[in-house]
This record gives structure tokens, C-alpha cells and sequence, in this order.
């Protein structure tokens, strides 16, 4: 089961003079359990892309398969679509509104019209996952730090257990360390519930360390698609568009100008201290 | 000569329950002394809730002090006479461009800050086209400003207060917001207004690459500073910064890790070239 984009194309203003066409043509297959990460700069379609996945945005044309149905056809439950594939926004944290931290992650799944029993449980599993310590369950979420409100934003799309997670940029504003911890959080959703994972993101460091694929939106159509390493290959036609390959990636280009034998499309520190070292040690 | 300065700087919030009663005090900022050279580069690291957004909010006196005492440029932040002289001396750009920028036209929006001190029409102009060109926005002074990417938002921003003709800028996660390359644009713009144009900068960010060409660091730490010194001091201590919630530059790390390799190398590498002449001779 997967997610599968059928020449998608999405015109904002439509019959306007103004008329923008935002997504062109996108052709795109996402497996189950894939961690995805989709780079762009600002404006370059990515939001867009990614809000059709739940049908929050309906293409103007083309066709978007849940699971092997199209979510267009007559009589799709799109609420229950809504349910299976979760997204959280960039400053989740903004979204907060309940009186205590609990209660807040209940919402999603109360209006899923489950059970109250059912709902506290996956509040509950849902902040134990998120890694919350429990003497914040009843505290109200503003009185939180900046790292800890946006768990508790996650939490609350984890509570609705979708299969697919889209995050957009969930780390910006971090501190390093609370960065690492979220990135960490949501690998650790990917590789122990199977969950698939969309991540739209900033920064080419955490993209290189942490996704299985990349795709790199530009002008609302599909530039590159590939792993980590062959898409920062091409850094060049990467900075034309405003994005970057990882700090890292330069070092190697350098050291390689200088006649050392390293491999530069190495796109992690780990990566780099093994070649590196490797070379020295013999 | 000192262009900010503090004196055992306390700040204090009250923390106040649904009924109004006071539940706790927490001190945001803990006995802060700090002076800033004009003309420098200064930079302040620490992770969220360390308190370096409410110590940057007293240097254009947005917060007052609960005791010690800010001087801007000589001013006592706490004079209410001098507020205004302080705001104009101590400009601030903040993390979101969207909520900075009021004009329909970028030009009208940097003059809007002059416009306000009682400028001469004349010299507001003067004073608009000298901004937008040190930022490298000249050329988009008539574009609205919802054309522009982030990172020219950001610049425009910049250009704001930079028309007020201020001594120093307090620039607040500026680049939290952007992609690379407005992240890229906008530290430019801020290098070349401290080394051109001579105004004091004080960046406070996430970004570790970004600050590895400032005069000084300052690391904050639960309201107090912890550590202290120029970037390659500073980065040469991975775990301290690591302890703090911090990081280092990706270069700096990759040095540190072939380090405990084995490889000998200096402490505190900053720049890609610095690790290749260190590793290639």
C-alpha cells in the first residue's frame, strides 16, 4: 500500500489573470514506511504538495491513490483520510488552545468519535511516545518550553494514529539539541511503528542524516528523486535554486581538489571520519 | 568604547495562576555583565528558555530591568526620558519578516522608521536608498514586499532599521525562518553592515556555521552566562556545548571527531579551508 500522485497539477487564482500554477506535473510513488524528506526553497511548492496528501488542497487536475483508491472519486471518506495521514505545521506549538497539556492531545481523537476510554489511552501512548515527562500531562501547555509545546503538537496527530506523518519543517526555531531530539523522535516512529514519514525541511544536514529519499521541488515540479548522496551530487544546480549540499559535502569536494582520496558524495559526519581516517591510518 | 553594557542585569518573571495569585517567580536573567565594544561582532548562543531573547529585549529597552542596570551608547535603559533616543540608537530585527514588514512598497516600509523620528523628506529618501543598498535590495524598492522571498524580507527588515541610522543592531534568530540561501543573503548583509558601515552587531542564533566569523561568543545558560571568548575558544569545548544544548559547526565537528582518531589536528577549526590546510599541508 502506498501513496501514489498521478499527474498532479494544482493552479491557484484559476480563472484570474493572476492565475499561479503551483504544483506541474507531478508524477510520484511513496512506499509504506518510507522517510521522505522534500527540500525546496521558500515558495518553491512544497507546502502545496504536500497539503494535497490529506486533501486539505484539491488538485485542479490528475489524480492522487490512498492505499489504491483515488481520494477524488464520489463517496471517498476524505474525514477518514484525514485520520490515516497526519500533518503537522510549521510552529505546531501556535495551534495549542486546550487548558492542560492533555486534554489538548485528546482533541484529535475525541472528534474521531471514539470512546473516552479510547481516547485517553491513545492521548496517553501518545505522549509517552513523544517522550513527555508525565508530571507535564496536566500543566498547561503554554507554561512549556519551545521544544516541549512541540511535542506535545505531534503528539496530539500521533493520538489520531495516522500511517502517515507529514511534518513541515518541525525543527525550526530549535536548539541543536532540540532538534536532534525531535529528528531522533520521528526515525524512531519510522523504524518501530513502520510509519511513513514525510519531512519538509530547511536544513540539507538533517535531510542527509536522517531520510531514505530526497525530493527537491522547484517551481512546483519534481527537480531531483533519489538517496541522499545522488542528490547532493548534483550541489551545483542545488545552489542555483537557493538550496545547498551539507557542510560536509564541501569538505569532501575540497579535500578531493587537493588530491585526497576520498569519496565526495559523502553527506554525513560519520561518513567523512571513516574515509578520512581510513586514508591516514595507512 | 562601550556601546552596551550591563550591570548585574536581573530579570524577573511572575508567574501568575487563573485567579491572578502569584504561583512563582522565575529569573530569566541572572546577574548579567556584559560589555559590548562598538564596532564588534558579537554573538550569543544558548538553547531555548536560556534566556538570551530576554537579555537582548533590554538592549532597546523593550524590558526593564528588575535590578542592575543596561546602558546603551552611555543611556540608562531604565531613564523613561531616554526611551526614545534608546530605540533609535538600538535597533532590533526579529525571527518572522512577515511581522515586521508594514508597507505596501519596500521603499515606504524602510522609510517608515525615519519618517517617525521627524526626518526632512529629503533626507528620508537619502536615507531609504543608503539602507536598501547596503542590504542589496536597491533594485526591489518599488516590488511589494508579498513578491519577495524570505530572505529579501528579512533584508528589507534589516534595511528598517538600518534607515534609523542606529549605532547597534540586535539581530533575534534572523535566519530561523529561511532557506539556505536566505540564510546565506541575510548574514552577508549583516557582515557587511558591521564591517562597512561600522555598526555593532549582535546576532543571537541556532545556526553555529553562522557566527564563526563574530569578534566574540557569548553562551547563556539558565538566565547566566556560561561560557565566553571567540568562536574558536568557544568551539573548541564540543562537549561543554554539547552539555548546554548546543553544537558546533559541521567542520569544527568533523576536525574534533578525527581527532579522537587519532589524526593530529588544531582545536577549534571554523572554516572548510582551515580542516584541508590542516589535513593537506
Amino acid at each position: 500500500m502506498s501513496i501514489i500522485l498521478d499527474h498532479v497539477n494544482y493552479i491557484y487564482g484559476g480563472d484570474t489573470p493572476l492565475a499561479v500554477k503551483a504544483l506541474d506535473d507531478i508524477c510520484l510513488t511513496i512506499p509504506d514506511g518510507q522517510f521522505l524528506g522534500i527540500i525546496g526553497h521558500t515558495g518553491s511548492g512544497k507546502s502545496t504538495l504536500v497539503q494535497h496528501l490529506n486533501g486539505l488542497l484539491k488538485a485542479s487536475s490528475g489524480h492522487i491513490y490512498f492505499d489504491g483508491q483515488d481520494i477524488y472519486e464520489k463517496g471517498y471518506d476524505l474525514k477518514a483520510l484525514r485520520s490515516k495521514v497526519g500533518l503537522v505545521f510549521q510552529y505546531p506549538e501556535h495551534q495549542l488552545f486546550e487548558i492542560d497539556v492533555f486534554t489538548d492531545v485528546c482533541f484529535g481523537p475525541k472528534n474521531l468519535g471514539l470512546s473516552q476510554s479510547e481516547v485517553q489511552y491513545r492521548a496517553y501512548e501518545a505522549l509517552k511516545s513523544v517522550g513527555l515527562p508525565e508530571d507535564l500531562y496536566y500543566q498547561s501547555p503554554f507554561e512549556l518550553s519551545g521544544g516541549q509545546k512541540r511535542r506535545v503538537a505531534i503528539a496530539g496527530t500521533l493520538a489520531m494514529k495516522p500511517q502517515v506523518l507529514i511534518l513541515d519543517e518541525p525543527t525550526a526555531g530549535l536548539d541543536p539539541r532540540g532538534r536532534d531530539e525531535i529528528l531522533d523522535l520521528i526515525k524512531k516512529l519510522q523504524t518501530e511503528s513502520g510509519m511513513t514519514i514525510l519531512l519538509v525541511s530547511h536544513s540539507m544536514e538533517d535531510v542527509a542524516e536522517y531520510v531514505d529519499r530526497i525530493l527537491v521541488i522547484n517551481k512546483g515540479s519534481i527537480l531531483l528523486d533519489g538517496v541522499p548522496r545522488e542528490v547532493f551530487r548534483h550541489y551545483q544546480e542545488l545552489e542555483q535554486i537557493g538550496l545547498a549540499a551539507p557542510q560536509v559535502t564541501y569538505i569532501m569536494h575540497a579535500l578531493r581538489e587537493k588530491g585526497l582520496e576520498v569519496d565526495d558524495s559523502v553527506t554525513t559526519i560519520d561518513e567523512a571520519v571513516d574515509q578520512i581516517a581510513g586514508l591516514f591510518r595507512r | 568604547m562601550s556601546i552596551v553594557k550591563t550591570k548585574d542585569l536581573v530579570f524577573e518573571y511572575i508567574r501568575r495562576d487563573e485567579e491572578g495569585n502569584v504561583e512563582g517567580i522565575t529569573t530569566a536573567v541572572d546577574h548579567v555583565n556584559l560589555t559590548v565594544r562598538e564596532g564588534s561582532f558579537i554573538a550569543i548562543l544558548g538553547h531555548n528558555g536560556s534566556g538570551k531573547s530576554t537579555l537582548a529585549k533590554h538592549i532597546n529597552a523593550i524590558l526593564d530591568p528588575t535590578e542592575g542596570t543596561v546602558w546603551v551608547d552611555g543611556m540608562d535603559t531604565a531613564d523613561p526620558e531616554k526611551l526614545w533616543d534608546i530605540r533609535q540608537r538600538a535597533g532590533m530585527v526579529f525571527q518572522n519578516p512577515d511581522n515586521q514588514i508594514i508597507g505596501q512598497v519596500v521603499e515606504e516600509d524602510v522609510g517608515f522608521g525615519p519618517e517617525n523620528m521627524g526626518v526632512p523628506t529629503e533626507e528620508i529618501w537619502q536615507r531609504v536608498e543608503e539602507s536598501l543598498r547596503a542590504v542589496g535590495m536597491y533594485e526591489y524598492r518599488k516590488y511589494s514586499p508579498n513578491k519577495l522571498s524570505g530572505g529579501q524580507k528579512q533584508r528589507v527588515s534589516i534595511a528598517g532599521v538600518l534607515a534609523m541610522h542606529p549605532k547597534v543592531i540586535v539581530l533575534d534568530e534572523p535566519t530561523a525562518m529561511l532557506d539556505p540561501s536566505g540564510r546565506k543573503e541575510v548574514i552577508r548583509a549583516v557582515r557587511a553592515l558591521n564591517q562597512v558601515e561600522g555598526v555593532t552587531v549582535i546576532l543571537i542564533t541556532h545556526y553555529m556555521e553562522e557566527i564563526v566569523h563574530a569578534d566574540q561568543v557569548f553562551v547563556m545558560d539558565q538566565g547566566r552566562i556560561a561560557m565566553e571568548g571567540t568562536p574558536r575558544e568557544v568551539f573548541s569545548r564540543v562537549e561543554e556545548l554539547k552539555s548546554l544544548r548546543l553544537d558546533v559547526p559541521q567542520v569544527t565537528l568533523l576536525a574534533y571527531e578525527l581527532k579522537k582518531r587519532g589524526l593530529e589536528l588544531p582545536d577549534g577549526i571554523l572554516t572548510t579551508e582551515e580542516l584541508v590546510k590542516a589535513l593537506c599541508g
